[in-house]
């Protein structure tokens, strides 16, 4: 069985980026050949590298967003190079770059250009404010798409004297390769039902603006504006704290706390299963909870009588109980209880989970050139009929540059692209 | 008009919130035909943002809520209740003339309501099911139930968005409510191409955990590979981040909660900040990338001092002017009603709710130069287009329909 888009080819000009939207494209069985100048890549010189020796084969943000492409040099800044550029792009179903707005035109690479004798093709740009507008020359970076376009006034902390926080591990870029991804996929849809290409201009500002959930649509409908609160959902009403440090050191989130009488009767038994009952102060309002024959209510709880502190007594269990437990016991607890709890994990953490490795998500991927198999992260998707895996690791610099070439009828002319610098 | 790319698709949608409806609304809004099916035995309630704020106006109640009217626009409403025997045999001839049925109920809800992906295969051959929830269809978690925020914190992704010497912040939103709709609209997609090609539907099943894990890569290859893991002395800081950039933080401006971003890729640019600091700036110490990272906390003590007193507008502008990246922390005011770029991008379309009225909702980053998108009709009222689904695609009568109704079919 092969990948779902195993039929596609797909030209990849992008740096940090776009590589994402390459990559996801890849590992669901397109032929991604990503084109990169002479000295390769910028991400390639990012860390961290491989036992931290810096080598433009041994970035692990380069092998990341990289996998199963294949990867060659061209120097798009001579005639030569652009030529090869085009003759690749006659072979192509879809080119995918995130070149700064302009730069396509001017070396007569852009979708009037590639498409006019190849009408199939279909092109994605992805720019930091799209292809038009008044800020569509603004330099950017995941920073600041973060920051300009919404998420990073909802992040962050209670104490807003603390700054407003940038989710960590390049978001900002990767939203706007889902919607590239997304969005690249709905013109190939168009194209097998009508044979048509066409060109998709993706605003990475408004990807980021557009993924904000009730920060946008408050003030879209309401005209509020949400507050950032430490680990949870930023609002325009203040919500209690949820999460906690565990018993050793580690933090857990503890969600919305039980309503029901029978929840409540599960964490008093709980409390009593670890010897906790009588250190927690407040349980005879857990009682009082349990003995309720209806179901605490968001109104009564706001009205603030009696079910206002039953209900503030089992926040405060949730809290004792996780403050006495590893994270890891309270979140299996939690929800092996039916409540929707979870334990703050570290990436790594994740990766050695038991639930993930039993499902097969931690994935192995060989690298012939070091004698050695590193795991990665695996599918974001399951799709059996067409499944998704990673074909290679990330290419060496220039690994496919003869055999691409050939593909495209240049064979004879490797030797003179080599020696006039068009190629590495 | 622009042409409608998946006119020809039809999805019969159980997903709601964000993570599952997200997901079918992208498909909506480029033309597929979206049928979303709502219980009438709760109105609606499986979908706890149905009846939520925020609200236009002092109307409440299931046809009134904000957030579900922006997740739902360009979809068709009907109600259906599945625990009913004539429910259970309705449903089969929405499935007969789908493409797509699409769901994010906890794992095992469907094989209980008897329409598992075999069910489901045995009503329509070819048909793609998409599952979405936190932790998949097997593994010891299975049973588990999850929300945006259980789904970043076991991922990773809280953990890694913080500051120096804090606890983790997190994202103060459904982050992966998106994400999970993102990489639904991805997967279905791929999965009707892979149809077209071959014929062949499939089960797509989505482990919200998992798709969230692949957006933290590169901090586990350094794991996987290096054995270094993201706990240190002073914890993550996301705002300084680890692309080899600095200056790279988010900095006070003048007036209350005010923030500017800066971050210099080069030495070239810092060179022309470091102009615009003056002297101080011209420490030698900070001319290389290497040399700014070694003295990290005294460089970013140094323009957090230059950025305090300015507006952090004049700062984005100073800086982008010099094209360096920088741009303030807007408010949603700001960047909704008062950024240039989101109006002359068409952001924020207006839809017309048959009970809200008329109310701005997200658009689509992307415009498409031959099927761009259109969101013009908002989300479905309870019911609201019973008649046209019962009526017209499933040819009941009016009569039919009127006692299915009076027995709380629907």
């Amino acid at each position: 069985m092969t990948g779902a888009l195993n039929d596609l080819r797909v030209i990849e000009l992008c740096t940090e980026a776009g590589a994402w939207a390459g990559k996801l494209l890849a590992d669901m069985g397109a032929d991604v050949i990503k084109v990169e100048p002479p000295t390769g890549s910028i991400t390639r010189t990012y860390a961290p590298f491989y036992k931290d020796v810096p080598n433009p084969d041994r970035s692990l943000f380069y092998w990341h967003y990289n996998t199963s492409k294949r990867g060659i040099t061209l120097d798009l800044t001579q005639a030569a190079g652009r030529e090869a550029f085009r003759k690749l792009a006659a072979t192509a179903d879809v080119v995918i770059e995130d070149q700064p707005v302009g730069r396509m035109a001017t070396w007569g690479l852009d979708y009037p250009d590639l498409s006019k004798d190849h009408p199939e093709l279909i092109m994605t740009s992805i720019t930091p404010f799209g292809r038009s507008g008044p800020r569509s020359s603004e330099q950017a970076t995941d920073l600041t798409l973060l920051a300009g376009g919404g998420p990073a006034w909802s992040c962050g902390y209670d104490d807003h004297s603390l700054p407003p926080v940038r989710g960590g591990g390049n978001q900002g870029y990767q939203t706007g390769c889902h919607w590239a991804v997304v969005t690249t996929l709905v013109a190939v849809m168009h194209r097998d039902f009508t044979g048509e290409g066409q060109h998709l201009d993706v605003n990475m500002h408004a990807a980021q603006n557009v993924t904000t959930e009730a920060a946008s649509y408050s003030w879209l409908v309401a005209r509020d504006t949400v507050q950032r609160q430490t680990g949870r959902h930023a609002s325009a009403i203040p919500s209690q704290p949820v999460q906690v440090l565990a018993g050793d050191g580690r933090y857990v989130t503890t969600g919305f706390a039980p309503r029901r009488p029978r929840q409540i009767r599960v964490l008093i038994d709980w409390l009593d299963e670890i010897n906790l009952k009588e250190q927690f102060e407040s349980w005879p309002l857990l009682e009082a909870g349990a003995n309720l024959d209806h179901d605490i209510t968001m109104q009564t709880i706001q009205e603030g009588g009696e079910e206002a502190m039953i209900f503030g007594a089992v926040r405060d269990s949730l809290v004792f109980i996780a403050e006495h437990v590893t994270a890891y016991e309270f979140f299996i607890g939690t929800q092996s209880r039916d409540m929707q709890c979870g334990i703050i994990y570290t990436p790594e953490d994740m990766i050695e989970d038991k639930h993930f490795i039993e499902r097969g998500f931690p994935t192995p991927v060989e690298h012939p050139e070091l004698g050695e198999t590193f795991t990665y992260p695996g599918a974001p998707y399951r799709m059996p009929a067409s499944p998704w895996q990673i074909y290679r690791r990330a290419p060496l610099l220039g690994e496919h540059t003869s055999e691409v070439l050939a593909e495209i009828g240049l064979a004879d002319q490797e030797s003179s692209l080599r020696t006039a610098g068009v190629i590495a | 008009m622009p042409a409608k790319a998946l006119a020809p698709i039809r999805i019969v949608d159980f997903s709601g919130v964000l993570a599952g409806a997200g997901a079918t609304r992208i498909l909506a809004a480029f033309g597929a035909q979206v049928i979303r099916i709502e219980n009438p035995a709760n109105n609606g309630a499986w979908d706890p943002i149905r009846a939520a704020p925020p609200f236009k106006d002092e109307r409440r109640g299931f046809n009134f809520g904000g957030g579900w009217n922006n997740h739902n626009v360009e979809k068709l409403g009907v109600t259906l209740n599945m625990g009913t025997a004539k429910g259970k045999e309705i449903f089969p001839r929405l499935v007969a003339m789908a493409d797509i049925v699409a769901e994010n109920f906890a794992a095992g809800v469907m094989e209980r309501l008897g329409f598992g992906y075999e069910s489901l295969q045995s009503i329509k051959p070819d048909i793609i099911y998409l599952s979405n929830c936190g932790f998949g269809g097997t593994g010891p978690y299975q049973p588990f139930k999850t929300w945006g925020p259980i789904v970043q914190a076991v991922s990773g992704l809280t953990y890694t968005s913080g500051i120096r010497d804090q606890p983790p912040a997190g994202w103060g939103y459904s982050y992966m409510d998106h994400g999970g709709a993102y990489f639904g609209a991805i997967a279905m997609l791929a999965a009707l191409h892979h149809k077209h090609k071959t014929g062949e539907g499939q089960w797509l099943d989505l482990a919200c955990t998992e798709s969230a894990s692949t957006l933290t890569g590169p901090a586990i290859l350094d794991y996987t590979v290096n054995g270094r893991g993201t706990r240190s002395e002073h914890g993550v800081d996301s705002n300084r981040g680890d692309l080899p950039m600095a200056p790279h933080n988010i900095y006070a401006a003048s007036g209350t909660d005010e923030w500017v971003s800066i971050a210099c890729r080069t030495d070239a640019e810092w060179a022309a900040l470091a102009r615009e600091i003056g002297e101080a700036a011209g420490d030698p110490r900070f001319a290389t990338y290497e040399g700014r990272q070694a003295n990290r906390n005294d460089l970013e003590t140094l323009v957090a001092q230059w950025c305090a007193p300015q507006d952090k507008f004049d700062v984005q502008h100073r800086l982008q002017a010099l094209g360096i990246p920088s741009a303030a922390v807007q408010t949603p005011e700001e960047r909704i009603d008062k950024d240039p770029n989101t109006s002359s991008w068409g952001m924020w379309p207006t839809v017309h709710h048959s009970a809200i009225g008329d109310v701005r909702v997200d658009g689509i980053p992307v415009h498409a130069s031959k099927t761009d998108w259109q969101i013009a009709r908002g989300a479905p009222m309870l019911g609201e287009h019973n008649d046209i689904v019962y009526g017209e695609m499933l040819g009941m009568s009016a009569d039919e329909i009127a006692s299915l109704k009076a027995e709380g079919v629907l």
